[in-house]
């Protein structure tokens, strides 16, 4: 341990402490919202602990589409609004996969190997598809309007959110579509509450994945010339960074991570629905913001306090209005801190 | 002799047409008086000849064109935000809640109030431009997308508070039995779609008279500058933030008029008349009509509602007459969002100013492709001084 700390250079290790310390406030910060809740809710402790572990979770999943949003306002500064209906489509993508080609029927996989091994080709076929699809987007939706004025992309956005979600409605129809939820019911207990396993698969899975992400952007050359393009299109041009490809890559994570994100929608709640995009990717905008566009750590951050509003409200019996808080918190962030909580200042790019 | 067959058009008959035209430019006020009469006069008379009239009675025709023009009143006032001043307002229908929402406090037996309609009309644009302001004054100061993802998030809330708050509201219910418009001499009745007609007719005269003045003022100017580059007209003095907020408040009050007349018109006020798909269809109007220009736009809103709710209602109601195996089976009605989805994204990829676009509009968004063959044609330029 000595020897590796030792060999850090001062910009790792100053990478290191930072790192340490969003790991140690985020756990504050968690267990500050379970000490409000268990004294608030009636339940105490029990419940308190139920529903910071439904807080997590959901904040998981925002937090991978919020992902997408801030990488894609990050690079070329469009809201890509049709990006919670990617997520949408993902979710479907799932449930048709584990339908159809796997066979699923809805009963629980107790073998954990054939679990593990129907999940991960689940993951993989969810994210590929999303992955093309989110990067077919780019290319004849948004490409060809990079030079437009800016608010011609938003419009086609708006656009390609409508047919996503219209072409949904037309294939599974209107109603609630039951996705077999194959994730054995099965709860440990932890301070008095059972929680289930499937909480606990969603937050590491997705923690895993947004590690894999914070790595790949820091460390590989692609994500560095990602980094490079978000900073400056014409200078990373100039320095024989592919603008294209680079952009292309962006949608494609982004894609991705909304299919990961689908995927544990569809096993979380068991039910998908073809306007589901529509507040997902408000809310997960609105995370985006809330942690500052264009920092992936603020987006991951935003999405976590995002569901902890939420689930806050739901708690207390508010369920209804918690769409309304949510974006009375967009509106409360773009009034008093428009760069976001890990945002930098930065004047009209805010 | 050979001259004539060169030149068919008589001297006599060109004189005129740039007589008339230069008379359009100089009054455009009354050209939109007398286009507006002549459309009013015009379409009634439509309603009555043989492919209008076989799908539908006349006063089924008028009271469809009444609705059509609450869309060209909206479309009109959308212009103003996103045509003019380059706004992306995606919450518009929350403007028309709140202005419909104003009627059915101030006339219906809900409230107990009963106010004159004219005032109502007033009060109604004044409320819905008071959120406007509301909204736009922390929003706009940053960049315009975050505007639109704030409308966006507006026209979800809206309807959630106004279903929410049963006690003030009545749900999902809505506040019915809302008093039809009290003007002298004129009876409103259900039978009777004439009077609607002509009061949405005169309404959106007057809002086009107004929006073309103002487009032509200091202010519509402004307006276009920012939309061109917000940067160089603030250097040239503007106050960005109030003028883009009076664009936001006046395209509100718009859609608030709109909301007081189609409260009168249906007598009932709930919250699912105004969800976000009222907002995307409004903006498919002014994209497809073209952004900017106050006939198109209103052309736009006029095909794209009667596309919504005659045709794609016929072509169902045709097929299904004609037993055509598949088609019949298709509920044309579904896909008008896929239709409007796919509009919007080939408009902005093949033809951004819309289908009848303002001239300045139309360079301005054709800006990008001039710059770019500009400098292909100084990089030929280089070659063959090389």
């Amino acid at each position: 341990m000595t020897i590796a700390a030792k060999s850090a250079s001062p910009a790792g290790s100053g990478r290191t402490r930072s790192a340490l310390i969003l790991v140690g406030a985020s756990l504050i910060g968690v267990a500050a919202y379970f000490g409000l809740l268990a004294l608030i809710l009636p339940g105490g402790a029990p419940v308190a602990a139920q529903q910071v572990a439904n807080a997590l979770t959901l904040g998981a999943i925002y937090a991978l589409v919020a992902l997408g949003y801030t990488m894609v306002y990050g690079i070329i500064e469009l809201i890509n609004f049709a990006h919670g209906d990617v997520f949408m489509v993902g979710a479907f993508v799932a449930l048709y996969f584990m339908a159809g080609p796997l066979g699923q029927t809805g009963s629980a996989v107790t073998d954990p190997l054939l679990l593990g091994g129907l999940l991960l080709a689940t993951f993989i076929v969810a994210m590929t598809v999303m992955a093309v699809v989110n990067v077919t987007i780019e290319r004849f939706a948004y490409r060809p309007l990079r030079h437009a004025p800016r608010v011609a992309p938003l419009i086609t956005a708006i656009g390609v959110s409508l047919i996503l979600q219209n072409i949904m409605q037309i294939l599974v129809g209107t109603g609630d579509r039951k996705v077999p939820q194959i994730f054995p019911n099965v709860h440990f207990d932890f301070l008095g509450a059972s929680i289930g396993y499937l909480n606990l698969f969603i937050l590491v899975a997705s923690l895993i994945l947004m590690y894999g992400l914070q790595q790949f952007i820091s460390r590989t050359r692609l994500g560095r010339a990602m980094r490079a393009t978000a900073q400056d299109q014409q200078a990373a041009q100039l320095m024989g960074v592919d603008l294209n490809l680079t952009i292309a890559m962006t949608f494609l994570i982004g894609g991705a991570l909304a299919g990961a994100a689908g995927v544990f929608h569809s096993q979380y709640f068991g039910f998908v629905r073809f306007d589901l995009g529509f507040n997902a990717g408000l809310k997960a905008f609105t995370a985006a913001v809330l942690g500052g566009i264009g920092n992936l750590t603020g987006a991951a951050l935003g999405g976590f306090i995002i569901a902890f509003i939420e689930v806050f409200a739901a708690a207390n019996g508010q369920q209804r209005w918690s769409q309304a808080i949510v974006f009375v918190v967009l509106i409360v962030v773009l009034v008093f801190r428009p760069a976001g909580i890990l945002g930098q200042q930065l004047g009209e790019r805010a | 002799m050979t001259g004539r067959v060169a030149n068919p058009r008589p001297p006599m008959l060109g004189a005129s047409r740039a007589t008339l035209r230069r008379y359009v430019e100089q009054h455009r006020s009354l050209t939109i008086i007398f286009g507006m009469a002549l459309v009013g006069a015009l379409l009634p008379l439509l309603a009555l000849v043989p492919p209008f009239s076989i799908f539908q009675g006349q006063s089924v025709w008028l009271n469809g064109f009444s609705n059509a023009g609450v869309f060209v009143l909206l479309a009109l006032g959308l212009n103003i935000v996103v045509g003019l001043a380059g706004l992306l307002d995606l919450g518009y229908a929350a403007f028309f809640a709140i202005g419909a929402y104003a009627y059915a406090y101030g006339a219906s037996p809900f409230s107990g109030n009963h106010a004159p309609f004219i005032l109502m009309l007033l009060v109604g644009a004044l409320v819905a431009a008071t959120f406007g302001v509301l909204l736009g004054a922390p929003t706009l100061r940053l960049r315009g997308d975050y505007l639109a993802i704030v409308t966006l998030g507006f026209g979800e809330i809206v309807p959630i508070v106004f279903l929410n708050a049963e006690k003030y509201t009545e749900g999902t219910n809505g506040i019915g039995g809302i008093y039809k418009p009290d003007i002298p001499f004129v009876e409103f009745t259900l039978l009777n779609p004439w009077p609607f007609y002509v009061l949405i007719l005169i309404i959106v005269t007057v809002t086009m008279i107004f929006v073309y003045r103002l487009s032509e003022s200091r202010i519509g100017r402004a307006w276009m500058a920012i939309r061109e580059d917000e940067l160089a007209a603030a250097s040239n003095g503007l106050n960005t933030v109030t003028t883009k907020l009076l664009a936001f408040a006046l395209g509100a009050s718009t859609a608030g008029l709109a909301g007081v007349f189609n409260a009168s018109k249906l007598t009932l006020v709930s919250p699912d008349q105004f969800l976000s798909t009222v907002s995307f269809t409004i903006v498919a109007m002014v994209v497809l009509g073209g952004m900017g220009n106050i006939w198109g736009v209103a052309l736009g809103a006029f095909i794209v509602y009667t596309i919504q709710v005659v045709f794609l209602k016929q072509l169902n109601a045709f097929f299904e007459g004609l037993h055509v195996p598949i088609l019949s089976d298709i509920n044309f009605v579904q896909y008008q969002f896929l239709l409007y989805g796919l509009a919007l994204v080939l408009m902005m990829l093949f033809r951004p100013e819309g289908l009848f676009p303002s001239q300045r509009r139309r360079r301005e968004l054709h800006a990008a492709d001039a710059a770019e063959s500009e400098t292909e044609s100084v990089a030929a330029l280089d070659e063959s001084i090389s």
